[in-house]
């Protein structure tokens, strides 16, 4: 029998019994739909968690001094003067698992306009830093490479600063303000960010080229921090170790001597982040799971029924020179067909769905490839799976006996 | 001479049944010639079905040889067995046999499914000239249910002669249905015999079918009681011409 006699008796077989086929599909369609919606919203809501996570900077990398002496009174790390903009440059051409980097120096200071005044903080960074802390602007221009070059006298601006340097409303961008003597003007107004995690006032801040603050505030050759963001958060470990041995050398330190500096990562954030998605994806493959063994005994259940039934069915193939072989490739064949096109629908009646839940509730969805090929693949086993048994059972009745069965 | 079909020598079938041995077939032996129409013969419990189903290849002999058409069945697996049946036999049942709500060509298409030679295109055609045979050529797209039982019997035959098989084996095929019916389908038969030269072997317990068949071979108790040519063949056709139209409604 050649394969396309095959599925020409499977398909006939089944045609005669068109309600049944479709009545045991509906396991098949339900499982499958279900698992292609959950799964999508599932990955649209971890995308989501995963998006407002990062934007906290999870992959962002922090340097800091720190000291390296033993024994004698321990002195807290900032008073330490050890980063350099050798250590930049140096980062900047070995660094592989870096994708951003930035110096940053801050000061404090009293932000003036008019009779206006506000006590705030200066930070110096480069424009990477934007990038690194995932800041935007609402309005305006960042400043440049060359402004950091030039000490450039220019600065963003935070919600906080503006509410009480400009309480009218009007817009700041162009406008100049005094940091302690130095005036410098508005050219962009960063994206509120509110509190940090540790309740500090994240938009109360004046950012700065790194250079203007070194040189026309602090009069310093050092820097306070880097910061540099990993390329992703599962190298983030990776770019730890990387900084510290580019900067151990950097600074030229034995191995006998400790670091004077100190890397720390957003480690928290990152096993939310990593335990959110595990986690869902747990629950997903789970539901996934029952769902679809619920539907493969239906189609087990179903075929062994279907046996019985045409046991004489059975025997008259046999008679007319069905081999055992044929028989099951025959049931087999049945049970596949049922779970493939079960599966098929399914996947239809799945992406329907998450087209509805996104359009009337509102919710991402992501319908991932590999969810439509894997629960198809599930689909094409679960039939030869739960359809095997009932098959072979079929296979190995007698032709007599199954010829007079009543 | 006529080339031999069938040949059965010495043949014996037992069956064990718990402690008991019981013995169906006793040794008997005969020859089917090409072109032949046979009636096998016997009250239940004579071997009868044990007999058909040796024939049919659906069983084998415990003892004795039965040569079908050159081939010694005793040898072959079930498989091969299976695959003799597809070629060789054509299977004619009392209770019709047919697939429920298929097409009668679907029907007759049947066998040649299970024939990997045989294409779709050549499938079909046969099917459709069988169903011409057995003069059903207007009822290709009827179902089972959409069929008389002697519609359904004719649909079965043609599903037995699509295979062109060398034997004709038929159960009991007019056991269902009323005399008027019976004797067309008998006249049938005897017109398949007569113009494509069929080989027929026909199992009954009805003397007055047997009476249309050129031999008759009589089972009793696992052995032959009677091998007789007949004397007197009676046509089918004339018989149902004769036959008075009363009952029609």
């Amino acid at each position: 029998m050649s394969f396309l006699n095959l599925i020409i008796i499977a398909l006939r077989a089944l045609q005669r019994n068109k309600l049944r086929a479709f009545l045991t599909m509906l396991g098949i369609i339900m499982g499958v739909g279900s698992v292609i919606a959950m799964v999508a919203i599932g990955q649209g809501s971890k995308q989501s968690i995963h998006d407002s996570l990062s934007n906290m900077g999870s992959n962002m990398i922090t340097v800091m001094p720190a000291s390296n002496l033993n024994g004698g009174v321990k002195i807290s790390g900032s008073s330490f003067q050890t980063l350099t903009d050798k250590d930049i440059i140096a980062l900047k051409q070995q660094g592989q698992y870096i994708t951003d980097i930035s110096p940053s120096v801050t000061a404090k200071g009293q932000a003036i306009i008019g009779p206006l005044n506000w006590p705030t903080s200066m930070q110096g960074v480069d424009p990477a830093y934007l990038d690194i802390r995932k800041l935007t602007l609402k309005d305006g221009i960042a400043f440049t490479e060359q402004d950091v070059q030039t000490s450039a006298k220019v600065c963003l601006i935070g919600q906080t600063v503006i509410d009480n340097l400009f309480p009218n409303g009007e817009n700041p961008i162009g406008k100049v303000i005094r940091f302690g003597n130095i005036p410098f003007q508005i050219i962009g107004i960063l994206n509120p960010k509110g509190q940090n995690a540790f309740g500090q006032d994240q938009d109360d801040i004046l950012i700065a080229p790194y250079s203007t603050v070194q040189k026309r505030i602090l009069a310093t050759i050092y820097y306070q921090n880097i910061y540099a963001s990993a390329a992703n958060e599962q190298v983030t470990d990776q770019a730890v170790t990387e900084i510290t041995s580019i900067l151990r050398e950097s600074h030229r330190l034995r191995d006998s001597e400790d670091n004077d500096f100190q890397v720390r990562t957003q480690e928290e954030l990152i096993n939310t982040l990593s335990s959110t998605s595990g986690l869902l994806t747990v629950l997903l493959t789970v539901i996934a799971g029952i769902s679809l063994v619920i539907g493969g005994i239906g189609i087990m259940n179903i075929m062994y029924v279907s046996v019985t039934e045409r046991t004489r069915e059975i025997g008259l193939r046999m008679s007319i020179g069905a081999r055992g072989k044929d028989i099951l490739l025959q049931f087999l064949a049945e049970a596949v067909l049922i779970s493939i096109t079960g599966g098929i629908i399914g996947v239809i009646l799945g992406i329907i769905s998450c087209r509805l839940v996104t359009l009337i509730l509102g919710w991402p969805t992501i319908i991932s490839e590999s969810s439509v090929l894997l629960s198809f693949v599930v689909c094409a086993l679960t039939g030869i799976f739960f359809g095997y048994y009932p098959a072979q059972k079929a296979s190995r009745l007698d032709p007599i006996e199954a010829l007079r069965y009543e | 001479m006529s080339k031999t079909i069938l040949e059965i020598r010495e043949l014996k079938r037992e069956f064990t049944m718990g402690a008991e041995t019981v013995r169906a077939l006793k040794g008997i032996s005969f020859t089917v010639q090409a072109g032949e129409f046979v009636t096998i013969m016997g009250s239940s419990g004579s071997g009868k079905t044990t007999l058909l189903n040796i024939l049919g290849c659906l069983d084998k002999p415990s003892i004795g040889d039965y040569l079908l058409d050159g081939v010694d069945v005793k040898k072959l697996s079930r498989d091969e067995l299976a695959q003799l049946r597809n070629h060789k036999i054509g299977f004619v049942f009392q209770a019709y046999n047919l697939l429920p709500r298929t097409t009668a060509l679907e029907n007759v298409e049947l066998p040649l499914l299970y024939n990997r030679e045989v294409s779709a295109e050549e499938r079909r055609k046969r099917a459709i000239h069988a169903l011409e045979a057995v003069k059903l050529a207007d009822r290709h797209d009827h179902t089972p249910s959409q069929l008389s039982g002697g519609q359904q019997q004719r649909v079965a035959i043609a599903r037995a002669l699509v295979n062109e098989p060398v034997m004709i084996l038929a159960d009991e095929a007019t056991g269902n249905l009323d005399s008027r019916t019976s004797y067309e389908i008998m006249a049938l038969m005897q017109e398949l015999n007569k113009t494509q030269g069929k080989t027929i072997v026909f199992v009954t317990h009805e003397p007055d079918i047997a009476s249309f068949s050129h031999r008759t071979i009589l089972l009793r108790d696992g052995i032959i009681q009677k091998d007789t040519p007949n004397e007197n063949i009676r046509s089918a056709r004339k018989v149902l011409d004769n036959l008075p139209v009363t009952d029609d409604y």
